[in-house]
């Protein structure tokens, strides 16, 4: 039987399969199936920096709106007993999620500036997270910010949460830079000890009947693999950091794909929404499948395998137009 | 071990101890009593035990007569047991009353004493409740102040354990329930010190048990009852000894002295005033300082009303006593007197007659009346009452504090007296309610009260109005304890706050200032440049008191600091800067403890916010160099137009500008009638931004028109050339209606009027294709558009309205030509009640007689100083009247057995007169078919017709007939109210006035709570929304309230939502009143108690029917007969989620932030739900009601 056992931030894993952060992974009930199922670490649902701020401000709003302006209704709405806005919630979670289940439990932080708020990863350590995964996940649309300062600013945050924590910090961010490898390096020289590629970001929609804009999240397709995939082997074996892919994980074909590309890890979402947690099961046993058919021993010995490093035509991840190529002929080296 | 100082309201205070002491609590909203049961569900909701480990369980019931039963049951089940009420809640108490009194059971009320309803409905305080529950038994304990309710309330307790004689404590609603004072707060031990467990353990005893059965209850013959009602004397008797003796006990503990009757004021007074409740602290403040100055005067405090202690009440009078003044705070028409007034006349003969009066001669005796809802007591008024007692000829049954020229009762006073003394600062605020003024201002009284050596007082005064509404704060403090329960006077305030700008213009705030005051002033303009912005009488009093002069622009620091619109922090800080009351630097560290301590659990970013308001506040703090000239350019603005009608312009805008106080009583109608449409003269200019209108892209839809609340939008189509004579600005366009070919078409704001709510902008579909942000309606800054639009609203008026009789309202745009006969309410900017309402009033309002509940809907309806229900050009328009909160249904359907009788008899005559009346104008009234407008329209013809024949005859027939004749023309009785009323109080009533079968027409505006008192949950309230009283979320699901009303099978029944379809519910209204018979439409209305963006309101009515929380249908019995299913379903099949609904209110979403997975389990329980009620109406709207489709079933 093939070991399916990886690493991944330091912590030792029994596959390489993980629940990234979703709706599965806030309640109790739906981690303890994902455990069941067979993940080894689950990520928990993201603590929005931004959205407590929004919500601090939106609650208070709604509490003062229409209070003490009117006799008989001094107040409107009522407080309930515990009623709180905050991260309070979300460590408490950490802790019910750690009592219920065995698998390392990581918990996700977002936040869209430096600021007060990356004490929050610290009570997450306190709280019992066995990891912590920094989401930068935010549109930059001033076109006086230059990405120079965006990206400064992405590296002094991750920096920042790293002074805050001991426990080991992947860092999940999106596709969309200039030069992907150079802020990978600096953002592991500020401290992370894993990068998680990639975001997928919100698109919103429109609808053209009411002519207005309409959230939309849709979720992954195998489709979606590629672009994560491509800079995973590009980065496998150049980055002092663990690499992790998320997105477009739907069969076991791609949970390979990732390893051999050179994740520690394959994150995966869409595929357990869309085929329900026990999809986690197929996955798995594919991968097993797949590693006996081709008489693989352990995953460590996939991982990387098909990276940029390994494989026979290292410049094809490199191509960014196709082009028809004579199978024979490589080009001089200059 | 010293006790804790805490600087609280009575409601706080009382309700702090009747929790401890009690283990069942029967609760129902009513202002002003509503806090103490709304304190009491939240400590219940956040497991806060009694004085014995025990939390309280606190039951909701269905109206103030429930809770009274329930309380009933407990009781005689063993249980302590308390509720907490007022006026009418007070009133449907009463049978109960009486039957725990005749079965000797402790247990203690409290209440807020309130007007009782008569001529109006006041909210305020005064003892008219009380005294109507003096004869069932209680014993009734008055309170002065907040302090002494608290300790009362433990008195009470005690002592109702101990005689066995429930006891009715009472305190001055508002006045004392709502005044913030510093008192000394009892501990838990002191409540157990002051309760005896055996007489516990013996209440207990005595309760009904299957293990010990007994029976009470009986039904008693005239054998036996007499002497049954007699034998209970002893416990009477003995009463007032143990109150006194508990009293003592009390005293002991905690040093508080209290007696049945308590007099302060010089020893050897001759002139006495004997008062109760909070006019006495004025009383006794007022005499202590007259006696200082040597004046042989004296007040006596009745604690104790009931049982009246002959003996103690004498006792408690100085010999010297030569002329009392009784007061009371009630008015008993036809009476020899009030009350109190009757007892003290009888208590004094009784002791002359007996010889154990103190006195040697009979004193001489006067009553009088003062204070009612809430009217001002002040010391100068007291002052004229001891003047009057040393008058040869004393007025008896007189008045204080208003100005009788019809009668001539009331006592001149002089208002300028004052006995403030020097050490107490007073300080009068006037904010916005939206501005946060009021919260910010309970703040500093916690911080002077808490956090210094001073004492503090806070009071608060709130306009009628629930969007753009004024509040006045009253705060006093100084080293002594604070006994004024009264407002600052004229003249009075050392400090004056005005945070809005526009207020100089058309309020005199300055009238508070005393000379040398510090005035401080939220302005826009700096320092050197607000001179000139200011009208002449506010220049004026500035240089002619010396007034010291701040500015600040509030907003602007507020914008930088990321507060948004509220000011109140940064006012707050100005106001401890400027008053000095503590050292800055100490100041803003306390300000910022109760920024902590107020908003920690709302979030670090909104206290994050408030301390760069406090930190930024100082730094743009200017003071004012006054020059010494007065310079100004203009003067305040009249309050009203001088084409208003002369009741408007001479009585009606005395109150719009805070002067009510002055009218006279000859000002005031007898009998409480009003005239309507008077809301029109109000101009409130409340809107920072209005609706401008954009004909290139107006599809003339009249969806703006229809959803606005305040009926500020308004349509009307027009010959081109009425045009001629239009101002330059005004915008029309091509009518395009079928019925209208080659006429105008305006969509005209008002711009005066307007609240800014956006529901018209969020309801217009018609978008500009380049650039769809733009709709056919967008929001502009008010001030730039006032004038030009207020033209072209005057303009736009002076069109002819469209004549109803040349189209049919079958359409949205067709029913939007129609007047608005409700318009320019108080409602909330966004209201979701009021378009409906307004529909109501365009569709039938010309022949409509309006039941309205009491709740949110009779305040925006009815409440003064003006009336939105209003009248067409012809003079018609709804007639409306408010009885009470739980009668309307009856009170509605009164009104259609008068209007069902009066037609009958006037038919009767007609046919008894036909020979003289001519038989075509008989057949013509009695078969008129007035199913439409212009049916309608020529029965009105023929009535006019009728009356003038009527007038050349000569016989009491004719006459009768005169009277009556209008009943010939169909009239539609409405019956309107909210949930609370027609789920929870009113639902009997209402249950039996659809089952009567007659032609009413119910509309329900459905909040899913009671809104007018803040939100307590009501039946109508959906599983997992938090509401007050259902603090953790309510677990169980919303009545179906029309799914019972269907099961009569007569009944029409629909339910709407604007919001989702605007079509179906025109239908809705239009089949309710075509339908001869009982109608019931219940109305989806967002409100500001869901914790909504209100100009989303409609947004979320659409989400609530998508979600399957709010299915759409029409019931419409009519069609059974045709062979029809009479139910049919107007929505469509769930689309969403009930959490994509709920979660963007806030109501459901703050159980999610307090606890998840209650909210959860919640959320599933109501979509479950949703989706069960939803295939329940689906299977309903399929069942077979005949044959092959259309044929009745044989």
């Amino acid at each position: 039987m093939p070991d399916l056992s990886t690493t991944y931030l330091g912590i030792s894993l029994k596959n390489p399969l993980v629940a990234s952060a979703s709706p599965l992974t806030r309640r109790v009930d739906t981690v303890r199936q994902l455990e069941d199922a067979g993940v080894s670490a689950v990520v928990m649902h993201s603590l929005f920096e931004e959205q407590i701020r929004y919500e601090s401000h939106e609650v208070d709003f709604f509490l003062e709106h229409g209070a003490e302006s009117y006799a008989e209704a001094q107040r409107y709405l009522v407080e309930p007993p515990g009623f709180r806005i905050g991260p309070e919630e979300y460590l408490k979670q950490i802790g019910k999620l750690k009592e219920a289940v065995d698998i390392p439990v990581i918990a996700s932080l977002n936040g869209s500036s430096r600021g007060g708020w990356v004490d929050y990863a610290k009570k997450m350590q306190q709280a019992g997270a066995d990891a912590i995964e920094l989401n930068l996940y935010y549109m930059h649309v001033d076109p006086l910010e230059t990405s120079q300062q965006i990206e400064q600013d992405y590296v002094d945050l991750v920096a920042d949460v790293r002074a805050q924590v001991t426990i080991p910090l992947a860092v999940k961010l999106g596709p969309f830079f200039t030069s992907l490898p150079n802020l990978a390096a600096r953002l592991v020289k500020a401290g992370a000890d894993g990068l998680v590629l990639f975001n997928r970001f919100y698109q919103p929609d429109l609808d053209i009947e009411t002519l207005s804009v309409v959230p939309n999240l849709e979720l992954s397709t195998s489709a979606d693999l590629r672009l994560p995939l491509r800079w995973v082997a590009i980065f496998y074996g150049r980055l002092e950091a663990d690499l992790a892919l998320s997105s477009g994980i739907h069969t076991p074909a791609d949970l390979v794909k990732a390893v051999m590309a050179g994740a520690k890890v394959g994150m995966t979402t869409s595929a357990l929404l869309r085929n329900g947690i026990d999809h986690a099961r197929v996955l798995l046993q594919g991968l097993e499948e797949w590693m006996g058919t081709y008489e693989y021993e352990s995953v460590a010995q996939m991982t990387g395998a098909m990276s940029q490093r390994n494989v026979e035509d290292p410049a094809a991840f490199e191509r960014a137009n196709y082009m028809r190529t004579l199978a024979s002929f490589e080009h001089p080296r200059i | 071990m010293a006790r804790k100082m805490v600087t609280i309201d009575a409601n706080e205070a009382v309700a702090y101890v009747a929790y401890r002491l009690n283990e069942v609590i029967a609760i129902y909203p009513i202002t002003p009593s509503s806090g103490m049961g709304e304190f009491a569900d939240a400590w219940a909701a956040a497991g806060i035990p009694n004085i014995w480990g025990t939390v309280p369980l606190v039951a909701e019931m269905q109206s103030e007569g429930g809770a009274a039963g329930a309380v009933h049951g407990a009781l005689q089940t063993g249980s302590l047991t308390t509720t907490f009420t007022a006026s009418q809640g007070l009133l449907l108490m009463i049978p109960n009353m009486y039957k725990i009194a005749g079965e000797l059971t402790p247990t203690v009320f409290h209440v807020t004493a309130r007007t009782v309803a008569t001529h109006a409905l006041s909210i305020f305080g005064d003892h008219s409740d009380v005294m109507a529950a003096r004869q069932t038994g209680w014993a009734l304990l008055a309170s002065r102040s907040p302090q002494e309710a608290q300790d009362m309330a433990l008195i009470a307790q005690a002592a109702t354990l101990e005689t066995r004689v429930p006891f009715l404590h009472f305190f001055d609603g508002f006045r004392t329930s709502h005044e913030v004072n510093k008192l000394e707060q009892l501990s838990e031990d002191d409540m157990r010190a002051m309760i005896d467990l055996s007489l516990v353990e013996a209440h207990r005893a005595r309760a009904l048990s299957p293990e010990r059965p007994v029976l009470r209850g009986t039904a008693q013959n005239p054998d036996v009852f007499f002497q049954a009602r007699e034998a209970s004397n002893t416990y009477y008797d003995r009463a007032p000894a143990i109150i006194q003796k508990v009293m003592d006990r009390f005293a002991e503990l905690t040093g508080r002295q209290y007696h049945l009757f308590d007099y302060a004021g010089a020893p050897d007074a001759e002139r006495v005033v004997v008062v109760m409740a909070s006019g006495a602290e004025t009383a006794e403040e007022t005499a202590l300082y007259l006696a200082e100055r040597g004046e042989k005067v004296g007040v006596l405090t009745v604690r104790l009303y009931r049982p009246f202690a002959v003996d103690a009440f004498l006792k408690a009078l100085p010999a010297t006593t030569k002329a009392i003044a009784v007061l009371d705070r009630t008015k008993e028409p036809g009476a020899t007197g009030e009350p109190l007034y009757q007892d003290v006349v009888t208590a004094i003969n009784e002791g002359l007659a007996s010889g154990t009066a103190p006195f040697a001669a009979a004193p001489r005796i006067i009553g009088g009346r003062y204070g009612l809802s809430s009217k001002e007591f002040t010391p100068a008024m007291v002052k004229a009452i001891f003047e009057e007692l040393a008058r040869d000829k004393m007025r008896n049954h007189f008045t204080v504090g208003i100005n009788d020229d019809v009668t001539f009762t009331s006592l001149e006073y002089d208002p300028t007296f004052s006995i403030a003394s020097e050490g107490t600062k007073r300080c009068v605020f006037f904010g916005l309610g939206s501005d946060g003024t009021v919260g910010a201002n309970k703040n500093s009284i916690k911080i002077i009260g808490e956090e210094t050596d001073n004492y503090a007082q806070g009071y608060f005064v709130y306009d009628s109005k629930k969007s753009g509404s004024v509040t006045i704060s009253h705060l006093r403090f100084g080293p002594h304890p604070i006994r004024a329960p009264y407002t600052i006077g004229v003249g009075d305030a050392n400090f004056v706050a005005c945070h809005q700008f526009s207020f100089l213009e058309r309020i005199d705030v300055l009238k508070y200032a005393a000379p040398g005051a510090v005035f401080l002033l939220n302005s826009i303009y700096p320092a050197d440049e607000v001179w000139q912005h200011l009208p002449e009488e506010v220049q004026r009093t500035i240089i002619e008191k010396k007034l010291r002069f701040y500015v600040i622009d509030a907003y602007e620091v507020a914008k930088a600091t990321g507060m948004g619109g509220r000011i109140n922090t940064i006012m707050q800080t100005c106001f401890f800067a400027i008053s000095g009351v503590l050292p800055r630097e100490e100041a803003i560290e306390q300000i910022k403890k109760y920024i902590q301590k107020t908003y920690s659990k709302r979030g670090e970013a909104v206290v994050q916010a408030n301390f760069r308001a406090v930190d930024q506040s100082l730094a743009h703090l200017q003071q004012v160099q006054v020059p010494a000239e007065v310079s100004a350019t203009f003067r305040r603005r009249e309050p009203v137009s001088d084409k208003a009608p002369e009741f408007v312009r001479d009585v009606l805008s005395r109150m719009f500008i805070y002067e009510g106080e002055d009218l006279p009583v000859s000002a005031m109608p007898v009998d409480g009638t009003f005239p309507t449409a008077t809301a029109q003269w109000e101009k409130r200019n409340i809107a920072l931004e209005i609706p401008v209108w954009e004909p290139d892209l107006c599809i003339q839809c009249g969806k703006c028109a229809l959803v606005c609340p305040h009926a500020v939008i308004r349509t009307k189509v027009y010959e081109p050339a009425l045009l001629e004579n239009a101002p330059e600005t005004f915008k029309s366009m091509d009518a395009k209606f079928k019925e209208f070919p080659g006429m105008k078409y305006t969509v005209q704001v008002s711009p005066e009027d307007c609240t800014g709510c956006y529901l018209c902008v969020e309801n217009c579909p018609a978008k500009d294709k380049t650039q769809p942000g733009r709709k056919a309606i967008n929001m502009a800054p008010q001030p730039p558009l006032r004038e030009t639009e207020k033209v072209n609203w005057e303009f736009f008026l002076s069109l002819p309205e469209v004549d109803r009789t040349t189209f049919q309202p079958t359409t949205i745009k067709n029913s939007q030509l129609l007047q608005p006969l409700f318009e320019f309410s108080g409602a909330c900017a966004g209201c979701g009640e009021t378009p409906y309402v307004k529909l109501l009033s365009q569709l039938f309002g010309d022949r409509s007689v309006i039941a309205n509940a009491t709740g949110c809907s009779s305040i925006y309806g009815g409440n003064l100083p003006t009336t939105p229900w209003a009248v067409n050009h012809e003079g018609r328009g709804p007639a409306w009247s408010n009885s009470l909160f739980e009668d309307n249904a009856e009170f509605g359907l009164g009104m259609r057995l008068t209007l069902d009788k009066q037609n009958e008899y006037a038919r009767e005559l007609v046919k008894a007169l036909s020979a003289d009346l001519g038989s075509e104008l008989v057949e013509g009234l009695l078969t008129a078919d007035q199913s439409t407008d212009a049916g309608i329209k020529a029965q009105r013809d023929r009535v006019a017709a009728l009356k003038t024949r009527l007038q050349a005859l000569n016989s009491d027939k004719a006459r009768q007939l005169l009277a009556v004749a209008d009943a010939l023309v169909k009239k539609s009785v409405w019956i309107l109210g909210g949930d609370g009323w027609a789920y929870d109080i009113g639902y009997g009533g209402l249950d039996h006035v659809l089952a009567s079968g007659r032609n009413v027409n119910v509309l329900v505006l459905d909040t899913e709570v009671y809104s007018n008192t803040g939100g307590q949950a009501s039946k109508a309230t959906p599983t997992a929304a938090v509401a007050k009283f259902a603090a953790k979320g309510k677990a169980l699901p919303k009545k179906d309230l029309g799914l019972i009303a269907m099961s009569y099978g007569y009944v029409y029944v629909a339910r709407v939502a604007m919001g989702y379809n605007d079509q179906q519910t025109l239908k809705a209204f239009l089949e309710a009143e075509a339908y001869d018979g009982p109608s019931l439409i219940i109305a989806y209305s967002h409100c500001i108690a869901h914790g909504i963006d209100m100009k989303k309101g409609l947004e979320q009515q659409k989400k609530a029917v998508q979600s399957g929380m709010w299915t759409l249908y029409r019931y419409n019995p009519d069609l059974i007969d045709e062979g029809k299913n009479p139910l049919q379903l107007d929505s469509r099949d769930p689309s969403i989620p009930v959490s994509e609904y709920a979660y963007n209110e806030t109501r459901y979403r703050m159980l999610m932030q307090s606890d998840e997975e209650r909210a959860e389990e919640l959320m599933r329980s109501a979509s479950a739900d949703a989706l069960q009620r939803y295939n329940l109406y689906r299977q309903m709207a399929a069942m077979s009601y005949g044959r092959d489709g259309d044929k009745p079933a044989e």
